[in-house]
């Protein structure tokens, strides 16, 4: 998140256009699926080639840290809007897995991660604008992320 | 919930915005036009924006909806209100007068609910329900006027930004982009999309970033020339950056910062001597092509 | 899940060079296999160079980044020099986002410049090049 800029992790679903789904990540096609969805709702929301493939990209990496890492779970995917007219993306990926144990050492990324901790989560943090994780051994872990279209 | 008195006047409400929607038009439309900071969206254009609120508000009510709700919860009422004030924003009328034409409105229902009603009491309560319906109405006019003009103020400020940042093309396969003022990261992006379509779309092998109109380079600054230079040869294309001035060249040392991995030239001359160089030794097909155009 | 089905990405051999493309949809199992299958190619048929056309995707994550630097380091101890052809623009800035400037991969414009670049062409009296880049 940029220093100084209010969360908008937590705003609300725009009521303009309101679109919220669901999807499940259970298996590999659940993959592809899910990238299907987020690139529709990104050029829905207005966002430009870059930016579609930016969101696109970070929403792969999170759906495939749940799916292989926390052993499957749901992408919530929501359009929002906020003061002044911005629209964005919102992508929210939970799973209940084992949790991640050291979440700053998932967010330090060497340039590029291998397997192991890491799963790249420091490179989807800077594909988007703004990034929440919750996690806790043992109960799973959620990622929020959103960007807005420029 | 509502009670019984809710629903008789919000009956009377719904009957009253169908049966003299023409007069409620007239009336909401003159009221709109004597105020002259609105003429500039012409008669017929704020007689079928006018109309649309006063079906959709119509609509919004016979949902049953709490009054207070229509306006927000209503989408095709919403979105009428909201098109009507950006379409203000963007005309360039004053927040004032964007908000006076939804109090128009409120003055204008109660005028003509007022004809149409003898009984004081429900004329009262009609009031009340009015107030309720189109006080929401004004909030959320003057907020999407606000959203207009920060709409406005972004595009403005992107077209800005890509005037500022123009790919010219200085000799076959070699693209450069004269860099003016500062990086950040969203010129950056912008910089780096401008300059790597341009190179999609000429299959051009060289592209130089002329950075003579930066005024300093500090590690911001060249960790985004760097993040260029790599998206460039992920392309498959090479980046080479001129324009390095004495005192840019020492800053760069004094601060540590790393581009041995970026060719760098002085002058954008030397820069294109090299990319020139670069093509006769790799592309021999475009340095022939050059020969026989320039033949 | 019986017995898996043929690998879906075609290799074509061009001389000493192999010729591949990857497509968008393309599914963790299938490029897995695709890794596979092109170095036992490289090794059978002692292939100098290969030619991956990625200009059809329209995203590369991490893992299909690993796929393609894992592919150039087995074709690297192989012998054979592999060259990545045709990222889009979109994706050469999200990469760099992500922070995964494929080292050690070769990268050109196209694959005909690529292919080019592996030496082989319709007039074998000049020789190309490609640029290599992140590793200079």
């Amino acid at each position: 998140m940029r220093p100084g800029e209010a969360s908008a992790v937590d705003a609300p679903v725009s009521p303009v256009g309101f679109t919220e789904s669901t999807h499940p990540v259970r298996d590999e096609p659940d993959l592809l699926a899910t990238r299907h969805a987020v690139r529709s709702a990104a050029v829905a929301a207005g966002f430009d080639l870059v930016g579609q493939t930016m969101i696109v990209t970070a929403a792969s990496e999170l759906v495939r840290n749940a799916y292989i890492h926390g052993g499957g779970g749901t992408l919530t995917i929501s359009a929002i809007g906020a003061a002044h007219g911005r629209r964005g993306l919102r992508l929210t990926v939970a799973d209940s897995g084992p949790g991640i144990q050291d979440v700053e050492a998932a967010l330090t990324d060497g340039f590029s991660t291998g397997a192991g901790l890491g799963h790249g989560l420091g490179g989807t943090r800077r594909l988007v604008d703004e990034f929440a994780i919750d996690t806790e051994a043992g109960r799973g872990t959620t990622v929020t992320v959103v960007r807005w279209v420029t | 919930m509502a009670t019984e008195d809710d629903l008789k006047v919000r009956d009377l409400l719904v009957r009253v915005l169908r049966e003299h929607d023409a007069e409620i038009l007239d009336l909401w439309v003159r009221a709109q036009s004597e105020r002259a900071a609105v003429t500039a969206l012409g008669e017929r254009e704020l007689r079928s924006e006018a109309a649309g609120v006063i079906a959709a508000l119509r609509e919004g009510l016979e949902t049953g909806l709490p009054v207070g709700d229509v306006v927000e919860r209503h989408a095709p009422a919403r979105e009428a209100v909201v098109r009507l004030s950006v379409r203000r924003a963007r005309a360039g009328v004053d927040p004032t007068a964007t908000a006076l034409a939804t109090l128009a409105l409120k003055d204008t229902l109660l005028d003509v609910l007022r004809e149409h009603t003898d009984e004081p009491g429900a004329l009262f309560s009609a009031a009340i329900t009015v107030n309720r319906l189109l006080d929401a109405a004004g909030a959320l006019t003057f907020a999407s006027y606000v959203e207009g003009r920060e709409e406005i103020i972004r595009t403005q400020h992107r077209q800005m930004l890509e005037l500022s940042t123009p790919v010219v093309r200085l000799w076959r396969g070699v693209l450069a982009v004269p860099l003016i003022g500062t990086l950040d990261s969203a010129r950056t992006q912008l910089v780096m999309n401008g300059l790597l379509e341009a190179i999609q779309a000429d299959e051009a092998p060289v592209a130089i970033i002329d950075i003579t109109g930066v005024p300093t380079v500090d590690t911001v600054v060249a960790h985004h020339l760097l993040q260029t230079v790599t998206a460039v040869r992920l392309m498959g294309a090479e980046c080479f950056i001129s324009g390095i001035r004495p005192a840019i060249a020492q800053t760069i040392t004094q601060l540590g910062i790393d581009l041995s991995t970026i060719t760098t030239r002085a002058t954008l001359a030397d820069a294109l001597a090299e990319a020139v160089r670069l093509l006769d030794a790799d592309f021999p097909d475009m340095a022939s092509e050059r020969v026989r155009s320039a033949l | 899940m019986t017995a898996p089905p043929p690998a879906g990405v075609p290799i074509i051999r061009l001389g000493d060079i192999l010729l591949t493309g990857l497509l968008d949809d393309l599914d963790d199992k299938t490029a897995l296999r695709f890794t596979e299958e092109l170095t036992e190619r490289i090794a059978d048929e002692g292939a100098r160079g290969v030619v991956i056309d990625i200009s059809r995707l329209e995203i590369i994550d991490s893992f299909v980044a690993r796929v393609l630097t894992e592919s150039a380091a087995a074709g690297r101890l192989l012998g054979a020099r592999m060259i990545v052809a045709g990222m889009r623009p979109a994706v050469a800035i999200t990469l760099c986002g992500l922070g995964l400037a494929l080292s050690g991969v070769e990268t050109a414009l196209t694959a005909e410049r690529a292919v080019a670049a592996l030496g082989w062409r319709r007039d074998p009296a000049r020789v190309h090049g490609s640029r290599p880049h992140a590793t200079r």
